[in-house]
């Protein structure tokens, strides 16, 4: 279902020059940079002690090189000016251990602080960042992941793309026929793929709602066609006063629907990514599935709507996973965080599945609902900052 | 939110800025015991009760702090994090939602409660290491007769009170603070509440709640201070369970929907005689003005308070003189299914100790007092508010603190 203003991808795709031609070759490769670097600070960790070797730092992305000299496992963070706010951490530092803290400071009073033993309270010490106005280079090493998750991910899509006009071909010849259980059947099966890159296939804005549109979002004297019309004319129990349609509107609707998801894919296969809009990629997915899957509001007839939030959150996860080595390397807590909260929300799904699908809405209790819903907030607030993360 | 800096005349707990205005009240987020509870009644509330969702110690004290000092910078009129709402990259969502932005702290308070299920939940695992540390007191309330209470409205292992004088401000606060929260909690339910039904101060007037009644007269007041330490702070050898509590209270909720279109077709005579008082002064039926005492004998065998008036049921003089400081809201949510009005009281009271400070005066009520046959309680809460906060600290960090199990 549309729900993202169509200029969102594709302005993007306009203004956001491809990083892997934009950048100049004096960049600095700050990932192995030397010890003379303003913002690289080594950090010996003792079991009473916790040394930096700077107290203070330009604006920018910051590197912490943390090594544990004692025989307790060591914490190590980078806190706010009210000693409360942790702004970034890195944990389980092993005695004898290194660990590194990347973390974009804005100007500001923080302290470091160190936990031996990981209890009790932390040696800390004053840490300045000042203002600086300084743009830090793209290493070598960033260009080059970089340039892998724009190409993984467009293979992904096109790959999708082809599996859902294979897929429907056989879904609208089945339905035509008059085939309705192996149709029914079938048409979660091939919105997956659909699903799994909604918010590519929502950049273009004429076809989405006529493809995607439910009768909700119809204005009076809209036509309404697509994937949902036939969804209706599958299930119309729920439908009142519904009258079936004739074999040969349902050829009409068909060949329509197949017709567009033929375009889609020839226009899918001169797409490119940046890599924010990957990233915005995943987080749409997960919007998509808080405001209608996760309320059963986008498959109100087939109650499939599980089938869907599955496919949202596979196409959310390959495009985290294309940009997770950029992460990891710019915010690592983002990156766990991100990959925990997706294995929870996935552990919730696996409970939810039947045979080779799932359970549908109407059977799910109020308590279950709640537990989903729950797991994709928890999932789609770090979520939000990846694109903002990830951008070079 | 505006500029802050320039401080004026304080008054007995809350700071004005110089060019005076309501707006600018302020309270300190820390001090002895937290803010929001003999704080005079603020206008507006937005009550929220959390599910805690990790099974990890550390994030759930990382969340403490990061509430915390959320708490601290709002309290005072600022954003919630220093980049907030407009400080942080332009391609990062704002760490702040801004609807507060030029608005100011409107003595914006914000007090944090630990439910039952903090220390042990529902199937009795100790998630957090804190089972040995959790207040015999703090138990989930039992069922009261005519309780309809339903589970989504109803306990809660945190909570956080928000009152203010402006409900944006309110709103903002508890907004900000459930968006921190998630991954960690998750909201199990919410109330906002208008015209405080209470007076915590012997400064403020006597409001109405929506049976048009003047509510709370004989309500604890800050100035007490003698019967605050006597029947709303929890004293240092209280529980030996839990000293981390010395100088908290425990707060209870209660959800009471009033059917209000049924009350409306009492007589006047007839709603004076079910509350005790009269409609107009709130003097007591036995006679004199609102702050007169009551006397239960008055009228001797047809008393002129009736023996199932809901002041004389619920009267310090047959609880053995028990008393809880009131800090309830009217609220109203729209109308029902069936177009009555979703409205009531959103009971908010503090005590020493709920097994005598409000489970025999709620016990009492629900049996005995006339009110009740207007009154559907369809939530119900209780938490252990720890003490207050000093600067550096997270709330509630003495619970977590190190140290001799008892």
């Amino acid at each position: 279902m549309k729900r993202i203003h169509p200029a969102g991808l594709l302005s993007l795709l306009a203004v956001v020059a491809l990083p892997l031609t934009a950048c100049g070759t004096e960049s600095t490769d700050v990932s192995s940079g030397s010890d003379g670097d303003a913002r690289i600070m080594s950090v010996t960790a003792g079991d009473d002690s916790c040394e930096v070797s700077k107290a203070e730092a330009p604006a920018g992305t910051l590197r912490f090189n943390v090594h544990n000299a004692g025989d307790k496992v060591n914490e190590f963070y980078l806190v706010g000016e009210d000693g409360l706010q942790i702004v970034a951490e890195v944990e389980n530092i092993g005695p004898g251990a290194n660990s590194q803290l990347v973390v974009n400071a804005p100007a500001g009073s923080y302290f470091t602080a160190c936990k031996p033993g990981m209890v009790g309270t932390s040696i800390r010490a004053d840490f300045e960042v000042t203002a600086s106005d300084e743009k830090v280079e793209i290493s070598a090493d960033e260009k080059e992941q970089i340039a892998l998750a724009q190409k993984n991910y467009a293979a992904y899509v096109q790959d999708q793309s082809a599996q859902l006009l294979e897929k429907t071909t056989e879904f609208v010849q089945l339905y035509k026929d008059g085939k309705d259980d192996e149709a029914r059947a079938l048409y979660p099966v091939a919105r997956t793929h659909w699903e799994r890159i909604e918010t590519v296939a929502e950049s273009f804005g004429t076809l989405d709602p006529k493809m995607d549109a439910r009768e909700a979002d119809l204005q009076p004297g809209e036509k309404w066609t697509g994937w949902h019309r036939i969804e209706k004319d599958l299930w119309p129990q729920k439908a009142e006063d519904y009258t079936a349609l004739t074999t040969a509107e349902r050829a009409t609707y068909a060949d329509d629907l197949l017709a567009n998801t033929t375009t889609l894919d020839g226009k899918i296969a001169a797409l490119s990514y940046p890599v924010d809009a990957i990233a915005r990629g995943s987080s749409g997915l997960l919007e998509e599935v808080a405001t209608g899957k996760v309320t059963g509001e986008e498959e109100i007839w087939s109650e499939t709507d599980l089938w869907d939030f599955q496919a949202n959150v596979d196409g959310a996860k390959v495009a985290f996973a294309g940009v997770k080595p950029l992460v990891e390397a710019k915010d690592p807590a983002l990156a766990s965080t991100l990959q925990q909260r997706f294995d929870a929300l996935q552990e919730l799904l696996d409970a939810q599945r039947d045979g080779e699908g799932f359970r549908k809405y109407g059977e799910l209790d109020k308590e279950t609902v709640k537990e989903l819903a729950d797991a994709v907030n928890a999932l789609s607030e770090p979520l939000s900052r990846l694109a903002g993360v990830v951008v070079p | 939110m505006a500029a802050l800096g320039v401080v004026g005349a304080a008054t007995a707990l809350g700071t004005h800025d110089a060019e005076d205005g309501v707006g600018s009240l302020r309270y300190p987020f820390q001090g002895a015991h937290q803010a929001g509870i003999v704080t005079p009644a603020q206008d507006r509330l937005h009550f929220v009760a959390f599910d805690v969702t990790t099974d990890s110690r550390d994030d759930l004290i990382a969340l403490l702090m990061r509430w915390t000092s959320a708490a601290a910078r709002m309290t005072q009129g600022k954003d919630a994090t220093p980049a907030g709402a407009l400080g942080g990259s332009p391609m990062l969502p704002p760490e702040d939602t801004g609807e507060a932005l030029e608005l100011e702290a409107s003595g914006l308070t914000i007090t944090f409660g630990f439910g039952p299920g903090l220390f042990r939940d529902a199937e009795g695992r100790d998630r957090f290491g804190l089972a040995d540390r959790q207040p015999a007191a703090l138990q989930p309330l039992p069922h009261f007769s005519g309780d309809m209470l339903k589970p989504e409205l109803t306990g809660g292992d945190l909570c956080i009170q928000a009152c203010a004088n402006d409900p944006q401000v309110a709103v903002h606060a508890i907004r900000n603070l459930v968006r921190i929260g998630m991954g960690t909690v998750a909201v199990r339910w919410s109330q906002l509440g208008f015209g405080r039904t209470s007076t915590t101060s012997t400064a403020q007037s006597t409001p109405r709640n929506l049976f048009g009644f003047k509510d709370g007269t004989a309500n604890l007041k800050a100035e007490e201070t003698a019967a605050a330490e006597q029947h709303l702070w929890v004293g240092t050898g209280d529980d030996p369970r839990a000293a981390w509590l010395a100088g908290g209270s425990y707060l209870v909720t209660r959800r009471m929907s009033m059917v209000i279109e049924t009350w409306d077709r009492q007589s006047l005579y007839d709603q004076e005689q079910i509350i005790g008082r009269a409609k107009g002064s709130g003097a007591p039926l036995s006679g004199g003005e609102e702050f007169t005492d009551l006397d239960f004998r008055a009228g001797g065998a047809t008393p002129a308070i009736p023996v199932d008036a809901h002041v004389r049921v619920v009267h310090p003089d047959f609880h053995d003189g028990a008393r809880m400081l009131r800090r309830g809201y009217n609220f109203v949510d729209g109308s029902t299914d069936l177009g009555h009005l979703n409205a009531g009281l959103f009971f908010i009271a503090y005590v020493r100790d709920p097994r005598t400070g409000f489970i025999p005066v709620q016990q009492a009520m629900s049996r005995n007092d006339a009110m009740m046959e207007y009154v559907k309680v369809n939530g119900s809460a209780l938490f252990a508010v720890p003490p207050g906060v000093a600067p550096g600290e997270y709330v509630g960090q003495p619970l977590f603190a190190p140290g001799d199990s008892p």
